[in-house]
């Protein structure tokens, strides 16, 4: 059932597709899908589970690492511009 | 999809049985949970000052433990494990946990385990709990932060979460230690326990292979053996063959160990959240942003953030130089009255060894204490009101280009502090490149033991003058002695990041804690431990070098100092008294063991505008840097008059063979370079060692700061002089 696997083979790398590296300040999106598998480990254990809500709170001053909180502002993760484009939001 | 019939659930692991008779040996507990859970608080909150931090270079560095009184006559040992999402290890931090886990014949195996989970945050937090019961362990789950969580609205049914996880909750605050009471019985009690069934259990698919490793190893369950799968490369416990059997199985079975673990990852929390549904119901009673959202904004704003950062720095910086002067004059004060006292008093060479060696050496540990605790102090507070988190959000594009990320400026800042913990905290750097990077340019950080050497040698040759009638003088050069430090940190970090090949992608994600008040009992106990530390560690080293000096001062080889003494008498003739007396003094310690030392290196540093006394200092700071000031007020007290108590007087007093003040600011400008520079304590070299398990690192680190800090400070004194 490994999901990241199947969405990563069938959602090619387009410019259309949304990742959270991608929201606006303040946005929201539903996560889909992890991109990178080593990636996926870590972002799975720190809750980023596909169907969770993302918001981007934040960015810092030089515009990379985000802020993320997750869930119904349950916490707040930060993390790099290039790690946040492996989470693969909704359409 | 499991909730349902997971109790009825083949459970190849039986309950845990209560021994009947309470056991000869006491309880041996280990505390388990995620980062900012509230771990630390409650570990404290258990032991109290009962604390042991393994130190280097023991084989129990990595973790904390304490005992802790849970009843009359109950005592246990508390192990305090490091903050991890899962069982799992992303970094070298987290493979303690499992070396301390997985092995049940391991002599440090806990009878259970206390997992504290976050109120406000359980699906995450349960992710680590039931990973951690199905390896088979007893546990009880202290549920931690219910105060915020009821802030949020989240209403947790305590006894239904008992009944669906099958383990004792005992809802709590560590914080305030509310709950710590009936969390003591709990343990004392050892209700701690395994469900009846597992949360989770590997696929039909698997178990072949599975239970081929369970019965190779004779491992008491499915689970463990699957994370022998998983983790088999990491497992210190397993030898060679082991590794390569399971290598061989993994192989042979096609087992894919990232799909396996996300696959797992995701079950588990499907099963989480079907207990939470049961068990907790969230009324959300603020619409309003958290405050700690709120102060984000302002506290990592793209202005206002980087200037709250230059102001927490400036404070530091202010308390370390300014505020810590009184206590420290005091104590140098009180050093040197008391061996004053005594040499008026007594006489005799046990005295001289008393107050010129013994004190002496022992002024040079104590005086830093003012320092040192204000440093750790400010650095604690960092930690536990969670600013520290932002600032590694704040720096790690600056830090990019020099091969450094966001995670190493907590060890850089560190390194300010003392560079032994830096070096350790950069653990938590999952990147091997970025570690190495970190652990390498560490040293080049100011650390406090520096301070004595630049205080007193700044405030020897710099004016005390106001600078645009806002900073002191001597403020702005130690500032900038600190700025050296660090942009030749930068520097050399860069030169690393060109030279070194990654060996694997470097992470920063990282939970973002939320802003809390420190707890004051925690700060004082880092500072007290910190104190002791370097008072029991360093001191030892300290006093003992300065003990080591002095009988090397005083004591020359054969009849030499005899010889130097009578060829000064000899050419005298009519001087005065108290110039003979220096004179003689001078002859006798440069026909001294330490001198006839210093002279042997006098050729090599003379380039650099040091003398063979200075030499003598250069050569026992290569033990440790905060041995200079001992030795320096050693060696110039060893024929000066005695009434010049602190160090700063007696180096004043120094003449050149001019009968001009030795201290010339050019000359004391090279030392400090050099100081800023040079590779001095054995700890870090260790400590590197320790870490990075490879003698290429500490002595590439000893060379490449030794030769740099020779040739700035031959820049200097050749520029200058």
């Amino acid at each position: 059932m490994s999901l990241f696997r199947r969405t990563a083979a069938a959602v090619p790398a387009t410019a259309s597709r949304r990742t959270a590296a991608g929201l606006c300040l303040g946005e929201t999106g539903t996560i889909c899908c992890l991109e990178d598998p080593t990636m996926a480990l870590k972002l799975l254990e720190m809750g980023c589970v596909p169907g969770v809500l993302v918001r981007l709170s934040g960015r810092a001053p030089l515009g990379d690492p985000l802020m993320l909180v997750l869930g119904d502002n349950e916490y707040t993760l930060s993390l790099r511009r290039s790690e946040a484009a492996t989470i693969t939001l909704k359409p | 999809m499991q909730a349902a019939d997971a109790l009825t659930a083949a459970a190849p692991v039986p309950a845990a049985t209560p021994a009947l008779a309470a056991p000869p040996r006491p309880l041996r507990i280990a505390l388990i949970g995620n980062p900012n859970s509230g771990k630390t608080s409650l570990f404290n909150q258990l032991t109290g000052l009962n604390q042991k931090v393994g130190n280097f270079p023991g084989v129990t560095v990595d973790r904390k433990s304490g005992w802790a009184q849970l009843a009359p006559g109950r005592r246990a040992e508390i192990v305090d494990l490091p903050g991890t999402y899962s069982l799992y290890p992303k970094s070298l931090d987290e493979h303690v946990i499992t070396d301390l886990l997985y092995d049940k014949a391991a002599p440090n195996y806990p009878d259970f385990v206390v997992v504290t989970v976050d109120a406000s945050n359980l699906r995450r937090s349960l992710l680590l709990f039931t990973q951690v019961v199905d390896l088979g362990l007893p546990a009880i789950l202290a549920l931690n932060m219910t105060d915020v969580a009821a802030r949020h609205g989240v209403n947790i049914d305590v006894p239904a979460l008992e009944q669906e996880l099958g383990v004792p909750v005992v809802p709590m605050n560590a914080r305030s230690g509310s709950g710590v009471a009936a969390l003591k019985i709990v343990m004392a009690e050892r209700l701690a326990t395994c469900p009846a069934g597992l949360f989770w259990w590997p696929d039909e698919a698997l178990l072949p292979l599975v239970r081929q490793v369970r019965y190779y190893f004779d491992l008491h369950n499915d689970y463990l053996a699957l994370h022998y799968l998983q983790q088999y490369r990491h497992i210190q416990f397993l030898t060679a063959d082991d590794r390569a059997h399971l290598q061989e199985l993994a192989t042979q079975y096609g087992f894919d160990a990232t799909a396996q673990q996300a696959q797992e990852t995701i079950a588990r929390y499907q099963r989480i959240n079907a207990v939470l549904l049961e068990t907790v119901t969230v009324t959300r009673t603020e619409t309003r942003e958290p405050v700690s959202n709120r102060l984000d904004r302002v506290l990592t704003h793209r202005v206002g953030g980087y200037l709250i950062f230059l102001a927490i720095l400036f404070l530091l910086f202010q308390a370390i130089f300014a505020w810590a002067q009184y206590p420290m004059d005091l104590i140098d004060q009180g050093i040197g009255a008391l061996s004053q006292a005594i040499q008026a008093r007594f006489a005799g060479p046990l005295v001289r060894l008393l107050t010129e060696g013994v004190l002496a050496g022992l002024g040079g540990v104590l005086i830093f204490i003012p320092q040192i605790a204000l440093l750790f102090g400010f650095l604690a507070v960092l930690e536990e009101t969670g600013y520290m988190a932002r600032v590694t959000f704040l720096m790690d594009k600056l830090m990019r280009p020099f091969g450094l990320s966001g995670k190493s400026v907590v060890p850089l800042i560190s390194g300010l502090a003392c560079a032994v913990p830096a070096i350790m905290g950069a653990r938590t750097i999952e990147s091997w490149k970025d570690r190495m990077i970190t652990i390498f340019v560490t040293p080049l950080m100011s650390c406090s033991a520096r301070i004595p050497v630049y205080t007193v040698l700044v405030a020897l040759v710099v004016p005390d003058a106001p600078v645009l009638s806002l900073f002191n003088l001597r403020g702005v050069v130690l500032m900038g002695l600190y700025l050296l430090g660090l942009f030749s940190a930068l520097g050399s970090a860069w030169v690393l990041k060109k030279v070194l090949k990654a060996r694997e992608r470097s992470y920063f994600i990282m939970e973002f804690p939320v802003y809390k008040w420190p707890r004051w009992k925690n700060v004082a106990l880092t500072i007290y431990q910190k104190v002791r530390a370097f008072v029991w560690s360093a001191g030892q080293v300290i006093v003992a070098i300065s003990v080591l000096l002095w009988g090397l001062a005083s004591y020359g080889p054969g009849t030499a100092q005899a010889q130097a003494e009578a060829r000064v008498r000899a050419a005298a003739g009519a001087a005065a008294p108290a110039v003979l007396a220096r004179n003689v003094a001078a002859a006798r310690l440069e026909a001294s063991y330490a001198g006839v030392f210093g002279r042997t290196i006098e050729p090599t540093i003379r380039p650099l505008g040091f003398d063979w006394k200075i030499g003598i200092a250069l050569l026992t700071s290569f033990a440790a840097r905060e041995v200079f000031v001992g030795t320096m007020s050693t060696i110039y007290s060893v024929g000066q008059d005695a009434d010049l108590g602190t160090v700063q007087a007696k180096l004043r007093a120094e003449r050149g063979p001019d009968g001009k003040p030795f201290f010339t600011p050019a000359r004391a400008l090279s030392l400090l370079v050099f100081y800023v520079f040079a590779m001095q304590c054995m700890s870090t070299l260790a400590v590197t060692y320790r870490e990075t398990k490879s003698w290429r690192w500490p002595l590439g680190q000893l060379m490449y700061m030794t030769g740099l800090a020779y040739a700035a400070a031959l820049l200097v004194w050749q520029v200058l002089k």
